[in-house]
């Protein structure tokens, strides 16, 4: 599965490859942040390769062709605390709608992060938005604890978020993270959530394991993705059971 | 018992190894001491094989190996998939996708599929969803679906079951040594039977409603010694609070935690699923309690399907064991807004209360309610000061709480305690108010109140309302605070 980079600089008319399990058709009607980007990115010159594949796990099917992974995301980041659990991420009134379905995977996305206090001023969604400004989510420790519900990743994915970068995970949450490719969960080495602050621009290198904080100037490592790394290079579970012939190939 | 847990005399509560960290690590490691194995050479054996935990006994079962260590990923054979209406459509509509519109699931009869998080309600969505089970069980023909269709009235319904876990369990669904995976965070809960039980979400669930089998890491294990008789105002409820509060959220994440113990082989079996229930919101991946008379007699009768229970070795090795006397311990309660925040009842006796919610997989039980009934009874006859909710987690219990009689009240049922201290008549089974729900769900928070519930997770909004206060309980101290209006140590109408 690939993450995408969410940068301006990524031209309007992409061709969208899609994978044998999760992708986008090229006539889908979603061409997500690209639009919508906030104008700060003109301030800020640096621009990222990345890779035109976006792929989500509840898109229409197409046919399928190769993946390539995506080297890096850029753009705001919005901060929470600790052991941020499924209802936060996305309260259990809304789990009627099934992510399976297109048009309530959307509706999940307008909802992601609408259960956190009121402490939190900044809305991950905006009053009246569908989808994020902020691409980046920092986390500290034990986020996605709580519920099974994969609505959690799905409607983080669905809003425009393409990676959480947390001090830890509860184990459903990331497991649910790295079969749908809804978000790339990564793990700092320190207390990020503590470091950055909502807003901030900044870019994560996956192959460098590196996240640059471009409004403080400071860069960080970031744990290597672990035993999960086949299955996401693969493109999820039902790609890496493929390849390794555990199911038979479509 | 693995060699590194060493008893130690008088204290309540410790630890031999070192504490957890708030913050767990994924990476697997050993155990503290080495476990203590004869010197064989392999000439002799034939093999030099390493003793497992029982966790990692069922898994090399399941995947068909002799031998598996922590941190091992296999694919493991499942004996049975749980789904409700909540994962199920989402889990329907990944595996249609993968497997084709015209798949067949893997076994029709190891599917298991009940509706019960989003039922009496008016929610068109909801209801829908049900609709899409059913469709989808008439199709491949599933032989477990507990299905429902007049809203108005759950005993209408002869299928309809009631909230998952329990109707797993009373259905005959959960069996020593077996894998069971559901589309739910409590799935843990059948680890009560001595099998390997987790949640997952719907991607997963998806792939093995067409496999039959799931990529899974082998967890570490720990290890959680309970001794003493239990108090007769302590319940598993406190047991489980205590533990997580000393291990935090996050103590057990990706492990298993065991609990072995004379206290453990005292408690019946919907006192042990109370225990396994509550092993997610320490982060643990599954839970297990070594299968023993107590869960042969439960089981006669509900099953015909053959199962061989498995236990830890003598020499398996544990991450780090726990043990604590029960004797010493009080009732507890999670404060908000985590299920960690552990506190004693009775410090938390000038936190007014607004209402009270007994019911959920986690203590909505047959045993959960009687224990409720035990505490109004031994009031003399008191009433309760705030709304007190009671949610049946089954059609079962909701039968049992108008047809038992309760121990020392002359022949009277639950129910008629519950009427009789002027609880709010036992609703229809289900999920209920634990999870908020859609707006009309019975005993929702919509307001911010404060509610002492016998559920198992407090987070913020977690029964609706993101400012309301749960204070997570047993039904002791449930029915207990109902009476004061006040958060309420048991002991205070129970000795």
């Amino acid at each position: 599965m690939a993450f995408f980079s969410s940068t301006a600089t990524v031209p309007q008319n992409l061709t969208f490859v899609s994978s044998n399990k999760l992708s986008f058709s090229p006539s889908s009607t979603t061409s997500f942040n690209f639009v919508s980007f906030p104008s700060f990115q003109s301030k800020f010159c640096k621009t990222i390769t990345s890779s035109p594949q976006i792929t989500r796990a509840h898109a229409p099917p197409t046919p399928s062709t190769e993946t390539t992974t995506a080297s890096s995301f850029h753009g705001l980041c919005y901060v929470v605390g600790d052991n941020i659990d499924t209802d936060q991420i996305i309260p259990a009134e809304h789990l009627t709608l099934v992510p399976s379905k297109p048009d309530e995977y959307q509706k999940l996305g307008s909802f992601a992060l609408i259960g956190l206090p009121d402490s939190y001023t900044v809305r991950f969604v905006e009053s009246g938005e569908t989808k994020t400004k902020y691409s980046i989510i920092i986390g500290g420790a034990n986020f996605g604890c709580g519920s099974s519900r994969e609505h959690a990743p799905v409607a983080l994915g669905a809003s425009g978020a393409a990676a959480v970068v947390a001090e830890s995970y509860a184990r459903i949450f990331f497991r649910n993270s790295v079969a749908t490719g809804e978000v790339y969960p990564l793990e700092s080495e320190t207390r990020l959530c503590e470091e950055c602050r909502t807003g901030d621009v900044v870019t994560v290198e996956l192959a460098e394991n590196r996240l640059i904080n471009h409004t403080t100037g400071k860069e960080y490592q970031l744990k290597p993705i672990g035993d999960a790394g086949p299955v996401i290079e693969a493109g999820g579970i039902f790609a890496y059971a493929r390849k390794t012939g555990m199911i038979p190939t479509r | 018992m693995a060699s590194s847990l060493v008893p130690s005399p008088s204290t309540s509560f410790f630890h031999t190894t070192k504490r957890c960290h708030k913050h767990a690590s994924r990476k697997i490691y050993c155990s503290v001491a080495a476990p203590q194995q004869t010197q064989r050479t392999p000439s002799t054996t034939g093999s030099v094989k390493t003793a497992m935990t029982m966790t990692e006994k069922i898994m090399a079962r399941a995947s068909e190996k002799q031998q598996v260590r922590p941190g091992d990923n296999i694919w493991t054979n499942v004996d049975i998939l749980m789904t409700h209406d909540v994962c199920g459509p989402g889990s329907i509509g990944i595996f249609k996708k993968e497997f084709g519109e015209d798949a067949k699931v893997w076994d029709r009869e190891k599917v298991v599929i009940i509706p019960d998080h989003y039922i009496f309600t008016s929610d068109e969505r909801a209801n829908r969803n049900v609709d899409i089970l059913r469709d989808f069980c008439n199709e491949q023909d599933i032989k477990y679906f507990y299905d429902i269709k007049d809203l108005s009235n759950f005993k209408a319904n002869p299928d309809y079951k009631g909230v998952c876990h329990i109707a797993l369990a009373q259905e005959g669904h959960c069996r020593p040594g077996e894998v069971l995976l559901g589309t739910d965070s409590h799935t843990c809960t059948a680890g009560a039977f001595g099998q390997f039980a987790t949640g997952i979400g719907n991607t997963d669930a998806g792939f093995v409603l067409g496999a039959g089998k799931l990529l899974l890491k082998v967890p570490p294990t720990l290890r959680f010694v309970m001794d003493g008789e239990m108090p007769d105002y302590l319940l598993a409820k406190d047991l489980i609070l205590q533990i997580i509060g000393e291990i935090t959220v996050a103590g057990a994440t990706y492990k298993s935690m065991e609990f072995v113990g004379s206290t453990v082989e005292s408690l019946n079996m919907e006192e042990r699923m109370t225990l396994c229930n509550m092993v997610v919101e320490a982060g643990g991946k599954n839970g297990v309690i070594p299968p023993d008379s107590v869960t042969y007699k439960y089981l006669e009768g509900k099953t015909s399907v053959p199962y061989e229970s498995v236990y830890s070795d003598q020499q398996a090795r544990f991450l780090s064991g726990y043990r604590f006397d029960v004797t010493k311990l009080e009732p507890l309660v999670a404060k908000p807004h985590s299920p960690d925040n552990r506190a004693l009842a009775r410090e938390c006796k000038d936190v007014k209360i607004n209402r009270v919610y007994i019911g959920s997989c986690t203590g909505g039980k047959t045993e959960d309610f009687m224990a409720a009934a035990k505490v109004f009874l031994a009031s003399g006859g008191k009433k309760v000061k705030v709304p007190t909710f009671l949610v049946p987690a089954t059609q079962k219990v909701w039968m049992d709480v108008y047809s038992l009689p309760v121990p020392g009240s002359g022949g009277k049922t639950c129910s008629q305690i519950f009427e009789e201290a002027g609880c709010d008549t036992p609703a229809s089974p289900s999920c209920g108010a634990c999870l908020g729900g859609p707006k009309d769900t019975y005993a929702r928070m919509n307001e911010p109140q404060v509610c002492v519930s016998t559920t198992n997770r407090n987070f913020p909004g977690r029964m609706g309302h993101r400012e309301g206060e749960i204070y997570l309980a047993s039904p002791y101290t449930a029915a207990a605070s109902a009476l004061t209006g006040y958060v309420t140590d048991p002991r205070e109408f129970l000795q």
